[in-house]
């Protein structure tokens, strides 16, 4: 509360007045994170550390250049910002790094495993070394299968039913909510429930691959309801009116105009929930149980599936720990690509038939 | 029984679906045209229980089954007490257990229910369980009973105590704490190790035989017998006990026994059915032993898993008869001795007790 | 289908409130009614059969109980060990899931933001018992370097006691668990922030606000309940899962906040997957109580989220 008189500069030029704050060039986060690099090597040199000791010094030299640099030049205000900013690209990076490592471990230890004969073997009379995973493969796709079969008619129709039928009724709310709910039951419990269920009408020590299924189903089929609510949601009231318009039925505006003009994401949406529950180990450990022979019959006996096949590859290794261990990465890489294989058709889907609603 | 009278209903489906789909097959599952030799037996033969066995077990199934084609033997590692409950209620034609049946809770009875009359009881995995270890620095390493004990009850908590050091005059033992590692599951092994711990050192090892570990004694612990070799290969200056077969490249500890060190070796751990009583409970169809921990015989190994297999004397059906017979015989058979050792470290059965088990199995019949 | 035969043939019209005639529809309509209720039943039965075969364990002692007096002793140290390993993992999940749902919300380029996002989803992706894999081959003992050194400078702080002897300690199994919850959170945290309307945003940058103090003053403001219910979601899916734990962890299923022990808590999902399989009798019915307990504690903390969620929703 001085002089209210602006610092002018020497020769009253005008011209000269600063219209923008000063601002650090843009290529100053490179530097100092550069600079900060450079001093955390030669320090850690100096006394010998280990990469990751100078990786977190070069972190924390990086945190504190740039925001003092900016402090000293824009300010309090921009230097916070600078920070945050930095921090926030640091926490994303830290996300992604064990992405990169699970990926790189399990295809560097997976990869060796393949062979013709890990794919076409089954474990049965295998001791030690070869074997495959043929058995564990056909498990994983005659269970999921099934849960598929069970949970996409019950979870379409559901979907149906809140969209187009209840009328955000009581029961439709009710519905809801649950479903929401329901996806949060660990998947555990969803084996332990299908476990009770059987043991109940087949008495007890029951094992076979359907009970699998329904135990994948209670994981499935809210993923289902979800994805399909979300899916007719989204298509036009018009066409329905137009449809109603013609005389057609409602059951038939559903089944010819509502459910295709949403086929496309409802499939995108299934493709997702078969990868979900595909991966799957705890109710498979628990209701379907582990076997060395191929079983076709998912009525039946135990049934090996590829996650457990992992588990009790790595927690059973008796005198072979090294076959075993590299068997149960192998299988990893093959269930990580089956996964993934169904994320990108589902992606696909979604991208290539996706309606045209003009938005 | 409900379950099984379903499951017989399955099998003929199970058929069908296997000929439909025999193009399917796995590679190595030749199915029924892959050279029968000269095996009359074919069909499926479901047992389990004890987790123990399931290494000898797969690789009893692997000779039986290559030597029969036709023929599939599933063994379900469920543990013993599931093995003996399956095997009392019908499901399981055979089991194994790491503990024989006794009247205490009824088993023994209603196991003889089951069977119409006897029971047969054969001791087909006798192993030795070592103690395993890694410490820097330190190749071999002898314990005596008591200091053992002291280990794994966590009273003695350094590689250069006094009592390691006694029994280890030349090793240059490391003064860094010990890592003892035990299983965290219930296991036969616990319950073999605690007895031998138990009988030897009961001043030291206060705990009883237990199969389950008492939290209060410290230690890490693992799942399973590879748990525990794992915790063991990964930890630093650790110790543990496991099965001696899959100690793999780990250190073995020889133990006290009257006053040499002894080397867990099948050898050394079948001479223990030898010099160890008969149980109470033991006939001519039980062959079921106390294992006599405490023994001074020279070159006996003292601690020792024993497991036992059950079976009937008589089945309803000629198919399972026939299949526990043979599946029987292909253990006791000298191939089967040679196998169990080679792939699951069981002691071989001393040649009377093969003899007189061989004897048992031929009896078996249908009716 | 059958051949389109005309509509019009039909004089009955649908007044589009479901009141129809005709056949087809009666019968579309109770098989699209019918799996609205069979969800509703199996949601029921899941807590019926679970009380049904879970009952019995309330008079399990001893050998039954896995050595413990009663069936409350038994299951406490497992809640125990299962909330800890849960809010350890949140602990470190969350700030890393607003931070990486920032990133792709507001700091990245367009273009680039959608490939992160799809890189997030793939870690979410992922099947549990890989992440377990991982845990047990590459991380524990790349980690136990570190435990030695936490032991060595903060040995004094009753978390850091120690012995650092093994990798697979209950900090190792939330490490896991929290790089599993991180998706799912990063997801609805992103879904959150993006919802914030574009006005408020743009009103702040003209006041001249920094991108921070933009977010501070109305992307935080306006997306708290999103976010806590994110966190509660991660909460429910963190204590129910069982592979990582179940595969990562070295359990003893003793009490302690020491997190680099050789004696660690264990869950109550990975206890259940370590020992079912040799369990009988009433060792079952014991295992499946805890289920019970897990299955009522999940659903408690989901239920909780969705509506903190729900009333978000509203107010917005």
């Amino acid at each position: 509360m001085t002089t209210p008189t602006i610092n002018r500069p020497s020769g009253g030029d005008r011209a000269s007045l600063p219209l923008t704050t000063p601002q650090l060039p843009p290529i100053a986060p490179a530097l100092s994170a550069g600079l900060a690099v450079g001093v955390a090597v030669l320090a850690g040199l100096l006394l010998s550390w280990s990469v990751v000791g100078m990786a977190v010094l070069a972190w924390l030299l990086a945190m504190v250049f740039l925001p003092t640099w900016s402090l000293l030049l824009e300010g309090r205000r921009k230097a916070v910002d600078r920070l945050v900013t930095a921090l926030v690209w640091s926490t994303f990076a830290l996300a992604m790094l064990p992405l990169l490592s699970l990926i790189w471990q399990v295809v560097a230890k997976g990869a060796p495993a393949l062979s013709v004969e890990f794919f076409t073997y089954s474990m049965r009379n295998v001791i030690g070394e070869g074997g495959g995973i043929y058995h564990a493969i056909v498990g994983t796709f005659l269970i999921t299968g099934l849960a598929t079969l069970i949970s996409v008619p019950i979870g379409v129709l559901a979907a149906i039913y809140l969209v187009e039928y209840s009328s955000e009724g009581k029961v439709a709310k009710a519905v809801t909510f649950l479903v929401d709910v329901m996806t949060g039951i660990p998947s555990i419990v969803a084996g332990l429930f299908a476990f009770a269920l059987f043991v109940l009408i087949f008495g007890p020590g029951i094992r076979m691959g359907f009970g699998g299924s329904i135990a994948l189903s209670v994981l499935m089929i809210p993923i289902v309801v979800r994805a399909t609510e979300e899916m007719l949601k989204l298509v036009p009231d018009e066409l329905r009116e137009a449809s109603y318009a013609l005389g057609v039925p409602k059951w038939r505006t559903i089944v010819k105009v509502v459910l295709p003009t949403a086929l496309s994401g409802i499939v995108t949406g299934i493709t997702l929930a078969i990868a979900r529950v595909a991966g799957e180990t705890a109710p498979l450990l628990i209701i379907a149980g582990s076997a060395t022979s191929l079983n076709w019959n998912p009525f039946s006996e135990r049934m090996a599936t590829l996650p457990v096949f992992i588990f009790s590859s790595i927690t059973e290794q008796g005198r072979y720990p090294e076959a075993q261990t590299e068997r149960a990465w192998g299988a990893a890489l093959v269930l990580i690509i089956i996964v993934m294989a169904l994320n990108l058709i589902a992606r696909l889907i979604g991208r290539v038939f996706a309606p045209k609603t003009g938005r | 029984m409900k379950s099984t009278s379903i499951r017989r209903a399955l099998v003929p489906g199970l058929a069908v679906a296997a000929l439909v789909l025999t193009g399917c097959g796995a590679g190595n599952e030749g199915g029924t045209d892959s050279g029968s030799g000269d095996s009359a037996l074919s069909g499926t033969l479901a047992g389990g229980g004890a987790s123990s066995q399931e290494a000898a077990q797969g690789a009893w199934i692997a000779g039986f089954q290559t030597a029969n084609p036709d023929v599939t033997v599933t063994y379900d590692p469920i543990g013993s007490g599931g093995g003996r409950e399956s095997f009392i209620s019908g499901d399981f034609p055979f089991a194994g257990s790491d503990a024989y049946l006794t009247d205490d809770e009824g088993e023994l009875s209603n196991a003889k229910d089951r069977c119409g009359g006897d029971v047969i009881e054969i001791p087909n995995y006798v192993s030795p369980i070592a103690v395993i270890f890694n410490v820097d620095g330190v190749d071999s390493l002898n314990l005596s009973p008591a200091t053992l004990a002291g280990i794994f009850a966590g009273k003695i908590t350094t590689w250069d105590d006094a009592a390691i050091a006694e029994d280890n005059p030349d090793a240059s033992l490391p003064s860094a704490r010990i890592n003892a590692v035990h299983r965290s599951d219930e296991s036969g092994t616990t319950e073999n190790f605690t007895d031998y711990l138990d009988a030897v050192a009961a001043d030291v090892w206060d705990a009883g035989v237990i199969e389950l570990w008492p939290t209060e004694y410290g230690g890490e612990g693992a799942k399973g017998t590879s748990g525990v070799v794992a915790a063991v290969t990964n930890g630093t200056n650790s110790i543990g006990y496991a099965d001696a077969s899959q100690a793999g490249s780990l250190g073995v500890a020889a133990i006290g026994v009257g006053e040499d060190f002894v080397e867990p070796t099948a050898e050394a751990a079948g001479k223990i059915l030898s010099v160890s009583p008969a149980a109470e409970v033991a006939t001519d169809s039980q062959i079921v032993f106390d294992l006599d921990h405490t023994t001074t015989e020279a070159g006996t190994y003292p601690i020792v898993l024993t497991s036992y297999l059950m079976m009937c004397p008589t089945y309803d059906d000629q198919e399972t008869a026939d299949l526990v017979k043979g599946y029987a015989s292909y253990i006791l058979s000298d191939d089967g001795q040679q196998q169990g050792a080679d792939e699951a470290g069981s002691a071989p059965l001393p040649s009377d007790l093969q003899e007189q088990a061989q004897g048992l199995v031929d009896a078996i019949s249908a009716g | 289908m059958s051949t389109t035969d005309a509509p019009a043939a039909r004089p009955t019209v649908d007044d589009g409130f479901g009141q129809v005639t005709g056949r087809g529809d009666s019968v579309f309509r109770g098989l699209a009614t019918a799996s609205g209720y069979i969800i509703m039943l199996a949601l029921a039965g899941v807590a019926i059969f679970l009380v049904l075969e879970g009952w019995p364990a309330i008079q399990a002692t001893g050998e039954q109980a896995y050595g413990k007096d009663n069936i409350v002793l038994f299951v406490w140290p497992l809640v125990f060990g299962t909330l800890l390993a849960a809010v350890l993992s949140l602990l470190m999940a969350v700030p890393l899931a607003i931070g990486g749902a920032l990133v792709i919300s507001h700091y990245a380029p367009r273009p680039l933001a959608k490939t992160l996002g799809y890189l997030v989803d793939l870690l979410a992706a992922v099947p549990s018992v890989v992440y377990g894999l991982w845990g047990i081959g590459f991380l524990a003992p790349a980690i136990l370097p570190s435990y030695q050194w936490l032991q060595d400078k903060l040995g004094w702080l009753p978390f850091f006691e120690g012995p650092a002897l093994s990798g697979r300690t209950i900090l190792t199994a939330s490490i896991v668990l929290a790089i599993m919850v991180l998706p799912i959170v990063t997801a609805i945290c992103r879904e959150v922030f993006a919802q914030t309307p574009t006005m408020h945003q743009e009103a702040a940058l003209a006041l001249g606000a920094t991108r921070w103090e933009m977010i501070r003053m109305t992307v935080f403001p306006y997306s708290r309940s999103g976010v806590v219910s994110a966190v509660m979601l991660g909460l429910g899916r963190a204590l129910g899962e069982t592979m990582a734990v179940a595969m990562v962890l070295s359990a003893t299923g003793i009490v302690t906040f020491n997190l680099i022990s050789t004696q660690n808590p264990s869950t109550i999902a990975a206890n259940i997957a370590l020992n079912f399989g040799n369990a009988s009798g009433l060792k079952i019915n014991v295992l499946i109580f805890s289920g019970l307990v897990l299955f009522v504690a999940t659903f408690a903390v989901n239920f909780l989220g969705r509506w903190i969620a729900r009333r978000g929703q509203v107010k917005g």
